[in-house]
């Protein structure tokens, strides 16, 4: 058996710096999984277990007249049932939309909404009470998309928010754009739609609550995000944080999907509080559907202005969020679709203003690149619309006002090191673009565009001091080394990252490594795995426990072998003098020498992200510690008579900072680039309005994995990669993200090739073959050779947030504020009237989504 | 309404168990409830993702989609029984060599796929190898590293040797 700390390929050239990092090691939870031995929450079986089914809507807005259980209840096993009423305490993931009841307890707002809850001994039980539970509605007009919704004020969804079922407004300026506008050669307009999808994560989600003697109780369940379960669990059941243990299991996939709190982990835990029983529930791929929290439909304005070569003046960009029925991410979501605009290009002056909606759809949240590819996705064709009215390669617009490392942008969030240079050049050359771009026959092409993500948000979700990430080790006599940490492990590599970084510093086998992770009783607390934050947060607050730990053995020994602690080297299970790599002992004689030493042996380590210069409100939504970058080239051959296209070759470069596990980042960069392929060739959440004699509700068109269209082994192009490693001081190691980013290039890349290929534009996603028809077919009749929206809403965004720019001598500060802050003050959230001083004291948590 | 039973002998990685189950049960309910071999996934239960695959008689099935009944005492094969005692089997070594596996849970589908593959073609292509696992699902490693690993263990049951290339694993034009 190959021990997972041996490499499994040599490294091509150059000499190693490190003993691990940058070598590609085998997962440390690759044996579990190829052996069939991981435990996935469903997997988990406890003694008395019962099983518990949801009933959940049928009709998309609602009130609930009744809800009858006197058939379910003579359904042999039945053992327990439970409804709004009993869980009264609202919940949601962002302290400014606390809008989910864990059961309906009076209005539904989408088909899927929980109403009622059953628990049986056996699982076909619990389906048979659920399906005999019959619940009286009394329809309400339904909204069903962002037209509809500005439109239909009345009846609210909820009876929060800016007003009508408007979710969110956002207004910013940043520095004013009209003079920048004024000064520009060229003047850009273009609307775009890029429509909603899901995560569809192989495993649907499951959960098992356990109760512990006492009224104490311990919920497993496949979450991304244990510590905000945590919290939800105790507010909702009312019970002491501390009497409450989330055990985050191994995630089967998760991309975002399994990051909110969820009704089904609540109920089941008051039912198994209730019933004294262990209660398992797991989800139908039909309810995951239903669960949702996936990319929001957007529909977006973009107005860019560029001098003749190329150069943005300023940018004006509106967007519109199709939130569905609750308030989920949605706030910071809306915020997202205008934060990263700014960092990938110089864009001295820039407005955004963004409206989330609500409707009576499943709610939509994170999804991989959460809120930025849709906006990303716009910017990135308009550049290659404006590089061809110019007359720009679009590969040199690009590298010729590129965003400047180490500055902070227009709207202040501080970049660090960018790598998008060099990404561009590795996929412009690895694609022979110079020589092939606009050459190729018809019916071939060459799409460029880039991207850019966070390396984790600079802020966590509700307002506070502490880490964003803790870890804590644990070393004794045995030469071995616990790791605690509160992250979790949803397939990306996590467990590896922290297992990797540890074993570094020590210098010791990745066997002798344990994990204790995302144990909320056990393990320190880590924010959860969202906004690509694990590899740099984890791993520095991993690096800062290990290197402690490295400190105190290193005195112990140093005192022991009389050799000065500078001069000691940890490594290949030892620790010896640097000078006379003779003189040494092995590790565990040296946790020996310190444990004799010190006493027992622990230490911990924790990371706050550097404070962002952004003070102004909504200034708490894209900062991060630093930014990955990807660039990426997509060939393309599309038929002009039947408009069916093919992916042919994706070169894709991404700025890693440093591979921690090459190999593991590899597998991120084609995993990214498959699930941006399926969201631009197939996959959307689609609803439709069954007819009127069934009731005309809004229902999902596709609740089932062979109805929703994603890519197979047979859709997926080779993919040329390149990692561009430039090490960035704030990561561990010089580590940044690779998760999410090489997704965003993607979705672009494929309209910019379309564009080459037959010379017309597809302004939005998914892009099916008979969008290309119709532009051909415009084309052809001489109109715009264009398929996409043509028109952005009438929105009232309020007053614009005025923020001078850092060019301007701006402070971070609106200049306006003042005036925000006594109109928020005026609308609280209860409706009532407030005075401006206590509005404000109650907006501590609102400020830092 | 009180469920029918059956009681059967199963067949499963060699080993033969008698067990109790309702009627209705699909192999994939009888291997996980009944039998405790949690390594066989349920992604749709509708025969959509291929995370149920088992072997049975050595053809992949979908567990989901196949009464415990009808199988009989014919050889089941799960990911359980992949491995040789304590050595991985070729397909299992490739795998996590590669990352094949992140998420893992389209991995015990999709080994068992592939075990049926290279039992009917010991030296596929990569073509042959995405047509055998189309009816395979995953959502995380955009399937390259899943055909490589097939492909490589191919090459390590042909007792070759096998060392996954350098691009694989470090992509392109690597810099120092």
């Amino acid at each position: 058996m190959k021990p997972p700390s041996e490499a499994v390929a040599a490294k091509p050239q150059g000499e190693r710096d490190f003993r691990l990092i940058g070598t590609p090691f085998r997962r440390v939870d690759a044996r579990a999984k190829v052996t069939g031995q991981t435990r996935y929450a469903d997997d988990l079986s406890f003694p008395r277990m019962v099983h518990m089914r949801l009933v959940r809507s049928t009709v998309p807005h609602a009130r609930i007249r009744q809800i009858d259980f006197s058939r379910a209840e003579k359904v042999p096993g039945f053992l327990g049932k439970l409804t709004g009423e009993a869980l009264p305490e609202t919940f949601g993931i962002l302290p400014v939309s606390q809008d989910e009841h864990a059961l309906c307890p009076d209005v539904v707002r989408f088909v899927g909404d929980p109403v009622a809850a059953v628990v049986a001994v056996t699982e076909d039980q619990a389906i048979e009470a659920a399906l005999a539970v019959e619940v009286e509605y009394e329809p309400l007009t339904t909204v069903a998309s962002i037209e509809e919704a500005l439109s239909t004020p009345e009846p609210r969804i909820h009876d929060y928010g800016v007003e009508g079922n408007l979710h969110k407004v956002v207004s910013m300026e940043f520095g004013d754009v009209e003079p920048g506008f004024e000064e520009a050669e060229v003047i850009l307009e273009d609307t775009f739609l890029y429509e909603g999808n899901t995560h569809l994560p192989m495993e649907q989600h499951s959960s098992v609550a356990v109760p512990e003697d006492e009224g104490r109780l311990t919920l497993y369940s496949s979450t991304q995000t244990p510590h905000y379960c945590h919290r939800a669990l105790a507010k909702v059941l009312g019970l002491p944080a501390s009497r409450i243990r989330v055990v985050g299991t191994p995630n089967g996939g998760g991309f975002g999907g399994k990051s909110d709190p969820f009704n089904h982990e609540i109920v089941a835990a008051r039912m198994a509080l209730d019933l004294g029983r262990p209660v398992k529930v797991t989800l139908t791929r039909e309810e995951v559907f239903y669960c949702h929290r996936g990319r929001h439909p957007v529909l977006m304005a973009l107005r860019t202005g560029f001098t003749k070569d190329g150069a943005i003046t300023a940018q004006h960009l509106k967007t519109a969020l199709d939130g569905g029925a609750y308030g989920s991410y949605g706030v910071a979501s809306t915020y997202y679709t205008g934060a990263l605009q700014t960092v990938t290009y110089d864009l001295p002056r820039y407005r955004f203003d963004g409206v989330r909606c609500f409707t009576n759809k499943p709610p939509c949240g994170p999804k991989r690149g959460h809120g930025t590819p849709q906006p990303r996705f716009g910017f990135e064709i308009q550049l290659d619309k404006a590089a061809h009215q110019l007359g720009i390669d679009p590969a040199d617009i690009r590298l010729k006002h590129l965003a400047a490392p180490h500055t902070i942008t227009a709207n202040w969030l501080k970049v660090e090191t960018i790598g998008l240079r060099q990404c561009i050049e590795k996929v412009v050359e690895g694609s022979g673009w110079r020589e092939r771009y606009g050459k190729l026959p018809r019916g071939r092409g060459l799409g460029l565009a880039c991207g850019s993500y966070l390396c984790g948000a600079g802020l966590p979700i509700y307002w506070n001091h502490m880490p964003q990430s803790g870890v804590m080790l644990k070393l004794d006599r045995s030469g071995g080394v616990a790791v605690f940490c509160g992250e979790s492990e949803i397939g990306q590599g996590s467990d590896s990252v922290l297992a990797a970084i540890v074993a570094e510093v020590l210098g010791v086998d990745l066997l002798d490594i344990r994990l204790c992770v995302a144990d909320t009783d056990l393990t320190p607390v880590d924010l959860g795995s969202y906004s690509s934050r694990v590899t740099l947060m984890m791993g520095n607050a991993a690096l800062q426990a290990a290197q402690r730990a490295r400190d105190l053995i290193a005195s112990a020994v140093s005192k022991k072998l009389e050799i000065p602690a500078s001069r000691l080297v940890f490594a290949e299970n030892r620790v010896f003098d640097a000078a006379d790599p003779e003189q040494g002992v092995t590790f565990q004689e040296a946790s020996i020498i310190a444990e004799a030493l010190h006493g027992t042996l622990a230490t911990t380590g924790s990371y706050i992200p550097p404070r962002s210069p952004g003070r102004y409100r909504g200034a708490g939504v894209g900062p991060s510690p630093t930014y990955s970058y990807s660039a990426s080239v997509v060939e393309v051959e599309v038929d002009p008579d039947t408009g069916l296209y093919e992916v042919h070759h994706v070169w894709m470069a991404h700025d890693i900072g440093r591979s921690i596990n090459p190999a593991l980042v590899m597998g991120q960069v084609e995993g990214g680039v498959y699930m941006g392929l399926g969201e631009v060739l197939m996959e959307e959440q689609a609803f439709r309005r069954l007819p009127k004699r069934l009731s005309d509700s809004l229902v999902h068109k596709m609740p089932s994995l062979l109805e929703y269209k994603s890519p197979t082994f047979h859709d997926m192009p080779p993919v040329t990669t390149y990692l561009v490693e430039d090490p960035d001081a704030l990561g561990p190691f010089g580590a940044k993200e690779v998760g999410q980013g090489p997704l965003l290039p993607i979705m672009p890349a494929v309209a910019n090739a379309i564009f080459d290929a037959v010379g017309v534009r597809v302004d939005q996603t998914p892009i099916h073959p008979h969008m290309i028809l119709e532009a051909l077919a415009a084309q052809a009749n001489e109109e715009e050779g264009r398929y996409g929206p043509t028109a952005f809403p009438e929105v009232d965004f309020g007053e614009t947030l005025l923020v001078p720019t850092p060019e301007q001598g701006g402070d971070g500060r609106a200049i306006n504020s003042w005036k925000e802050q006594l109109r928020s003050g005026m609308r609280s959230s209860t409706g009532t009237m407030t005075t401006r001083d206590e509005a404000l004291s109650n907006k501590k948590g609102a400020l830092t989504t | 309404m009180q469920a029918d039973t059956t009681t059967q002998t199963l067949d499963i990685n060699g080993e033969r168990r008698t067990v109790c189950f309702p009627s209705h049960h699909t192999l994939l309910e009888v291997l996980r409830e009944e039998c405790g071999l949690t390594g066989t996934k349920h992604g749709c239960e509708l025969g959509e993702c291929g995370a149920c695959t088992v072997l049975v008689d050595g053809e992949a099935v979908l567990s989901c989609l196949v009464l415990t009944a009808e199988v009989g005492e014919r050889p089941i094969e799960t990911v359980e029984g992949l491995q040789d005692g304590n050595a991985l089997h070729p397909l299992q070594t490739t795998f996590a060599d590669l990352g094949a596996a992140q998420c893992g849970y389209c991995t015990p589908g999709i080994l068992m796929a592939a075990k049926s593959l290279l039992a009917h073609n010991a030296a596929p292509s990569r073509p042959e190898i995405r047509e055998a696992l189309s009816g395979n699902l995953c959502r995380c490693t955009g399937y390259h590293k899943i055909v490589e690993a097939v492909e490589g263990a191919s090459v390590l049951l042909r007792g070759e040797a096998w060392e996954p290339e350098a691009e694989t694993i470090y992509g392109h034009d690597v810099d120092s």
